[in-house]
């Protein structure tokens, strides 16, 4: 995608030619979906060239059943955020109740794809409890193509940490694919599916590593996690810093865990 | 072949489209022309320009600096520019880069304020709707391909709380306890960091002021475009309060002693 | 009321000074079953009557959400109300995206009444024909606002219209000084017992016929609602604990304690 519009490294000291319309700010976002949750993250760093700011969040929660990442070209991912909820707002004076997660996704493609010869430079990923109870992630590209998945990665470090998430020995996701690829180790039986706890600490171990290698990325985490309906808090109440940020009583429950990143 | 199914079987005439079955697109404009529309140019490059801007937060509210040259190119033109503009009594807006679009954006802030003002219900706009609007006004401009050339960082102090908050040329938004804008965002963003974050609560206005020369100091002594003449605002309880323009006392004997550049060579 | 020689244009006043046309449309709003809006220190709540056209129709629904913040009920033509309505979530919703912040509820219902305005005195257009109670919380606290065709918009501590508004009216008066201490339950008590007013002989307000539009934090019958108190409608089977505390109309003691079964009480003009 970053091929199909040149972004300018003018020095800003210098009056440069406006040459795109376009900004990279960096940072990485990630989604993992469960039987019956997920968990969204991204840090909070926002770049602008060598400069950077320590807290821009770019998760969002849309409803009790959808966050929201995006990444990219941030005043592109704000608006397109502001743009997705006035058209939630809408659904709800409509219908009374939130929209499904299915269909904000396709309601994010035709809105993507409506400017798809002025793009919104922006990764998203959409991601949340589906009204069967399943976790699920949408992924999209800057025009609207968009696919359901499990587990995946956006963004400046998208590179490393799409793969250390993918072989991890014990993951879990579509075994159709990632099963048959890759050949366990283990004669015990693989868990179908991981709990949130170690979602949560491969999300924060893999946030840490990509702060390491990426200047992009750091100075702090924010993660959501997204609890179908009637689920237990597997944890989350003992985990520090975790809080509900949940505002319907549909039934599904939201929290925000917020944690440190390298500053440098 | 004609995709358009509603065409199919029609007879085509391209000048009248009498069935309204083009896509709306596609339909010839009929509206007013602007005969000199190849000769109108949008702003490629900024012309009378700012350097930085400084901000940081402490502890009674938001502190700002900005010097008063508008330079043309490498010319120090214009030498009693404000770049520091209050907007009602809760705000500055401090801006780099393009003058004319700076002066531009302040009317368009004072008209503004001027409706809000008229409406007379208690309502007024604070530090983070200045910010949200200026954000939209420059995020719209950009995706017109016309953009107002200029970072601003938008101050504030209202109901108890401090804002900054910083919104450039694509509509690109920050925030933070130290902003700094043009050269400012390399040369003093990370002296001011070191001096804030962490004792946003604690410095007083007599150590955020000293901060804040000791930076414009340091851009003056690097910055080409810069001046040795400045204003700082602040924005606290009791409102804002723009400082006369003062100057900052530099040393250049030094430079007697440097060898290496130009032309001495001993 | 009479035809009248003035009454066919509405932008020609007639000789007494009135123009007819608008006066007809106050008569809509009139038409319209009765709405019932009240404000205490700390929340705004509306109540209206619901009407259906026979056994086997549904209700007529008579609120509507602005924004979290704000909330309307109508009386008169629905389809009048549904532009006014939208025409105030667009509003509402411009304000968030421009300014971030909550559309001041006054602003939004002088923007409805300059609309109506219009329609006083241009040529060829015709008043709406709806009136709205708006309920609205920002930064100066709880508001109740009526709306009418005539393009007046007033703020007050409670009003009704609609059908027989003037019974509930009545009822308000008697009672608004004691609305801004009230707690949220006292307020819709008291919001049920105006209503009533405006029904015929044979009728009762029940769980069908009934909606509670409530601004504030939430009351001991609501469950799940967000400390800012956002606006919500309630209609059907929860609105029965509020229903249980209405006082009899002949009970001779208002301070006696709500009957358990007063589901079946007559009410009487």
């Amino acid at each position: 995608m970053p091929d199909m519009v040149s972004l300018s490294r003018a020095a800003s000291g210098q009056p440069s030619q406006f040459k795109t319309p376009y900004s990279e700010n960096g940072g990485t976002i990630l989604a993992v979906a469960g039987s019956r949750f997920c968990v969204v993250a991204g840090d909070t760093r926002r770049t602008d060239g060598y400069s950077q700011t320590r807290y821009a969040p770019k998760v969002f929660r849309l409803t009790d059943k959808a966050v929201l990442a995006v990444n990219g070209f941030s005043a592109d991912g704000n608006m397109f955020v502001n743009k997705v909820r006035q058209q939630l707002e809408w659904y709800r004076h409509g219908h009374a109740r939130d929209m499904p997660l299915h269909e904000i996704a396709r309601l994010m493609q035709t809105m993507l794809y409506a400017r798809r010869f002025f793009p919104y430079y922006v990764s998203n990923i959409l991601s949340g409890i589906e009204e069967d109870g399943s976790g699920a992630v949408y992924t999209f590209d800057s025009v609207g193509s968009y696919e359901r998945d499990t587990c995946r990665v956006a963004g400046a470090a998208q590179s490393f940490m799409q793969p250390y998430l993918d072989n991890q020995d014990d993951w879990y996701t579509r075994p159709s694919v990632h099963y048959k690829n890759q050949r366990s180790t283990h004669s015990s039986s693989r868990p179908t599916q991981l709990p949130l706890s170690s979602v949560l600490s491969l999300v924060m171990d893999s946030f840490v590593n990509a702060s390491e290698r990426h200047v992009e990325v750091g100075d702090g985490l924010e993660i959501y996690v997204v609890l179908a309906k009637g689920s237990s808090l597997q944890g989350l109440e003992k985990l520090t810093g975790a809080q509900e940020v949940t505002a319907t009583s549909d039934g599904e429950r939201v929290f925000t865990v917020r944690r440190s990143l390298r500053r440098d | 072949m004609d995709h358009f199914p509603t065409n199919w079987g029609r007879p085509r005439n391209d000048a009248f489209d009498a069935y309204g079955t083009y896509p709306l697109a596609q339909r010839p404009y009929n509206g007013p022309k602007d005969t000199f529309e190849a000769g109108v140019q949008r702003t490629q490059q900024p012309i009378v320009t700012g350097t930085s801007v400084l901000a940081l937060k402490y502890k009674d509210g938001i502190m700002m600096a900005a010097d008063n040259l508008a330079s043309y190119g490498s010319l120090a033109r214009f030498k009693d520019i404000q770049r520091l503009h209050p907007v009602g009594n809760n705000t500055v807006i401090g801006a780099g880069g393009d003058m004319s679009d700076f002066q531009y954006i302040q009317s368009l802030l004072d008209s503004l304020m001027i409706e809000e003002f008229t409406a007379q219900d208690g309502h007024s706009l604070g530090p983070a709707e200045l910010h949200e609007y200026l954000a939209q006004v420059m995020y719209g401009r950009r995706s017109k391909i016309n953009p107002l050339w200029n970072s601003l960082i938008v101050g504030g102090f209202k109901d108890g709380k401090r804002f900054l908050s910083y919104v450039d040329l694509l509509g690109t938004t920050y925030s933070a306890s130290t902003l700094a804008t043009g050269y400012g965002a390399y040369i003093a963003q990370p002296l001011l960091r070191k001096a804030v974050e962490g004792y946003e609560d604690v410095l007083t206005e007599e150590q955020a002021e000293k901060i804040m020369t000791e930076c414009l100091k340091v851009l003056f002594y690097r910055d080409a475009r810069s001046l040795n003449k400045y204003q700082i605002a602040t924005i606290t309880t009791k409102g804002v309060n723009l400082s006369e323009s003062r100057s900052l006392d530099t040393t250049w004997s030094f430079a007697e002693g440097i060898r290496g550049y130009g032309a001495q060579t001993q | 009321m009479f035809r009248n020689t003035y009454d066919s244009d509405n932008t020609v006043f007639s000789p007494q000074g009135r123009l007819h046309q608008v006066e007809y449309a106050l008569e809509a709003v009139k038409q319209g079953s009765a709405a019932v809006g009240l404000r205490s220190k700390t929340h705004s709540i509306l109540l209206a009557l619901k009407r259906s056209s026979g056994e086997l129709a549904s209700y007529q629904q008579k609120m509507y959400r602005i924004d979290d913040h704000v909330g309307i009920a109508i009386a008169g033509l629905t389809s009048d109300a549904r532009v006014l309505s939208n025409f105030m979530r667009q509003q509402a919703m411009s304000s968030k995206m421009v300014f971030n912040r909550p559309a001041p509820v006054n602003r939004l219902v002088s923007a409805i009444a300059d609309k109506a305005q219009v329609n006083t005195q241009e040529y060829g257009r015709r008043p709406y024909g709806v009136g709205f109670l708006v309920i609205g919380l920002d930064q100066s606290g709880p508001h109740l606002y009526e709306f009418s065709p005539s393009g007046n918009s007033y703020e007050y501590y409670a009003m009704s219209i609609g059908a027989r508004s003037q019974s509930a009216k009545t009822y308000l008066e008697k009672h608004y000084e004691s609305f801004a201490d009230c707690s949220l339950e006292e307020l819709i008590t008291h919001g049920l017992h105006a209503l009533r007013e405006t029904l015929q002989q044979d009728k009762a307000l029940n769980v069908n016929n009934t909606s509670i539009g409530i601004l504030g934090p939430a009351s001991v019958h609501e469950t799940g609602i967000a400390p800012s108190g956002p606006f919500r409608i309630l209609e059907g089977d929860t609105i029965q604990p509020f229903l249980d505390t209405m006082i009899p109309k002949d009970a001779p003691a208002p301070a006696a304690a709500p009957a358990a079964t007063d589901e079946d009480v007559q009410m009487q003009e």
